[in-house]
């Protein structure tokens, strides 16, 4: 199965459209399968992400179980990684806060790449002052340190998680739309978008059809290492309390209350320490192998 | 001649609508409020007419755009209004707080730089060698810890476990308000005012939150350092030096270095203004009393014109050293015309 898989994938003379992409694609994985770091990256994304969705599952106690007796209780075989200030199991808790993380990130990406692509895309391909206007509004989202702008954007909507991506997204955007844009350039003289015109596409089947799809590996890679950042302001934001409220178990937010008594009971901050720690590595991990297998200029 | 200015004519425009987003985005947070302003500063149970009133002095019933170009000509004042929990001026708290901010910022510029470049050319020298790959995962994992997560384990390790560390804060309390500000940077002030224990007294309470941020910013100067010099190490005239039989120390130093200089200038000038937001997370963590915390103080309060001026400041610091960065280059770097 793998083997035909390979040989089809592989053909130097694929026969259909959707041959082609696939070895493409699988090309790629072939030269990320030789990067260790890309694969450790990998590999801690696809156990965190699997951690995060089956955490009903894998959870031994209810995360918001409280039990007094127990507060601020080493790790022990009944709580692996101990318990914190209301004897919440540490473990239950870095389990489910996986989700709120994730799902943070995903729904940050799925609205900001999109919109970032048609910004870049369209500002590239026509140029003029369209560009001119949508490069402006790109360069004032710029101008700030994105976690400022988040603060202060989560500060006047409402402290939370819905606003927290909110916030995020609206300072995530520009450097997609700055990449898209770049690479645009590189194409819209080229032979064939000029063939795709002479044939009467519209602007809009140009830009989305055949100028697009070339900008989309570049804005992955972008996405990839993206991601460690997002999820640190993420969790930067619960840490201030403005993201995440107690009592989600969202990491940055478990830190903020661990923060109190870490001098004593430093196993309650350890926790979700690492677990930002870790997940953000391996997405740079990840990122930076994909960028030597994906961008050309490297090769 | 014409096209440089033409050139710097368009650059300047360019600044101009950055700052005139920057205002607009301001102005647009400080008028979404969670609290109702005219509510927080008379209170709850006040009359109908009282609200209404306060509501007219505070110019909050004009229409947006009027509101918009008093907040305007008053930030072009430098008047920022005032907080509404304190009454103090937000000019002259920012003015107080923020040289505590440059005093950190500046220090972790200096010590990123003085180990990151070196790093990164040594990294550069011995591409793809085990040397290279463990200053990568050094500097990848700068950029995947959180500085307050950092922070917090200097803390745990360096002050409640070896006790070699001062505790949080930017002075022991022997030392409180003895020493007369001058320039702000508390560790020049300490030496102005002649006072060698409170300057060993400040300089140890530097130690941590320096380090942490210059590890934060290490890891991005290192690896520009390292991608500018493979790339000037590709160049033809490095083989030609090479050819010529100079030692690998001066080509790398004397005949690489030069041509990526201006570049790493232009980087150090964006990391300084990163250090800014690093030092917002850092000064919660070491309850360090700078722009940091008032803006977290404020934030947490609801109190958004410390808020926005302080958004602001940082959005325009940001714009000065983009700026400075291009002129930088503009000057200094004759390949670019």
């Amino acid at each position: 199965m793998l083997t035909t898989f390979r040989t089809w994938a592989l053909d130097d003379t694929p026969t259909s459209r959707r041959q082609a992409a696939w070895g493409r694609r699988y090309r790629i994985w072939l030269a990320l399968r030789r990067n260790p770091l890309a694969m450790i990256g990998l590999a801690i994304v696809i156990f965190f992400g699997g951690l995060a969705i089956l955490a009903p599952l894998l959870a031994p106690w209810d995360p918001a179980a409280q039990d007094l007796a127990h507060r601020l209780a080493r790790p022990s075989a009944a709580h692996w990684l101990g318990t914190d200030e209301l004897g919440r199991d540490i473990l239950s808790r870095i389990l489910y806060g996986g989700r709120v993380t994730l799902g943070m990130v995903i729904s940050i990406v799925i609205v900001v790449a999109p919109v970032g692509l048609v910004v870049g895309c369209v500002a590239g391909y026509f140029g003029g002052w369209i560009d001119t206007v949508l490069m402006r509004v790109t360069d004032v989202f710029l101008s700030f340190p994105r976690l400022i702008l988040a603060l202060a954007l989560v500060a006047a909507l409402h402290p939370g998680v819905q606003s927290a991506i909110v916030a995020i997204a609206l300072t995530a955007w520009p450097p997609y739309a700055r990449i898209a844009r770049a690479e645009t350039l590189t194409v819209r003289s080229s032979d064939f978008i000029a063939a795709c015109r002479l044939a009467g596409a519209s602007p809009r089947r140009v830009v989305f059809r055949h100028i697009m799809p070339l900008c989309v590996p570049s804005v992955i890679v972008r996405v990839t290492l993206d991601m460690s950042s997002i999820i640190i302001t993420a969790a930067s934001l619960g840490f201030l309390g403005m993201g995440a409220q107690p009592p989600s178990p969202e990491w940055g937010a478990m830190l903020a209350i661990a923060k109190r008594f870490m001098l004593q009971e430093w196993w309650v901050a350890l926790s979700p320490a690492m677990a930002i720690l870790l997940v953000s590595l391996a997405f740079n991990f990840l990122g930076d192998g994909l960028r030597d297998v994906l961008d050309p200029k490297q090769n | 001649m014409i096209r440089r200015l033409k050139s710097l004519g368009s650059q300047f425009g360019s600044v101009l609508a950055t700052l005139f987003g920057l205002s607009v985005v301001t102005f647009m947070i400080g008028r979404v409020m969670p609290v109702d302003p005219v509510i927080a500063a008379v209170g709850d149970n006040a009359s109908q007419e009282v609200v209404a009133k306060a509501r007219a002095a505070m110019g909050l019933d004009e229409p947006l755009i009027v509101q918009y170009w008093h907040y305007l000509t008053q930030v072009l004042h430098g008047d920022f209004g005032q907080s509404v929990l304190t009454h103090n001026e937000v000019a002259s708290d920012i003015a107080h707080y923020f040289p505590a901010t440059m005093e950190l910022a500046t220090y972790a510029l200096i010590i990123a730089t003085v180990i990151g470049v070196p790093l990164g050319i040594w990294a550069a020298v011995r591409q793809d060698s085990l040397t290279d790959q463990i200053i990568r995962v050094i500097c990848l994992a700068g950029h995947s810890v959180p500085v307050f997560v950092l922070a917090l384990l200097a803390l745990i390790i360096f002050y409640a476990g070896l006790g070699i560390a001062p505790g949080p804060g930017r002075q022991g309390i022997i030392y409180q308000d003895m020493i007369t500000p001058v320039t702000g940077f508390l560790t020049i002030d300490c030496l102005y005012a002649g006072d060698w224990d409170a300057f060993r007294d400040a300089v140890a309470h530097l130690v941590l939150p320096v380090s942490i941020l210059s590890y934060f910013s290490l890891a991005y100067i290192t690896r520009m350092t390292r991608a500018f010099m493979l790339d000037a190490l590709r160049g033809e005239f490095i083989v030609a030096a090479r050819a010529k039989g100079l030692s690998a120390r001066k080509v790398v130093l004397n005949h690489a270095f030069p041509t990526i200089a201006v570049q790493l200038l232009t980087v150090l000038a964006l990391t300084y203004a990163g250090l800014l937001e690093g030092a917002v997370v850092t000064e919660t963590v070491f309850a360090w009393p700078g722009l940091g915390l008032y803006l977290t103080k404020a934030l947490m309060n609801g109190d958004m014109n410390p808020v926005v001026g302080c958004t602001l400041l940082i959005g325009l610091i940001y714009v000065a050293l983009n700026l400075l960065a291009d002129i930088l280059y503009r000057v200094f770097d004759p390949r670019v015309s």
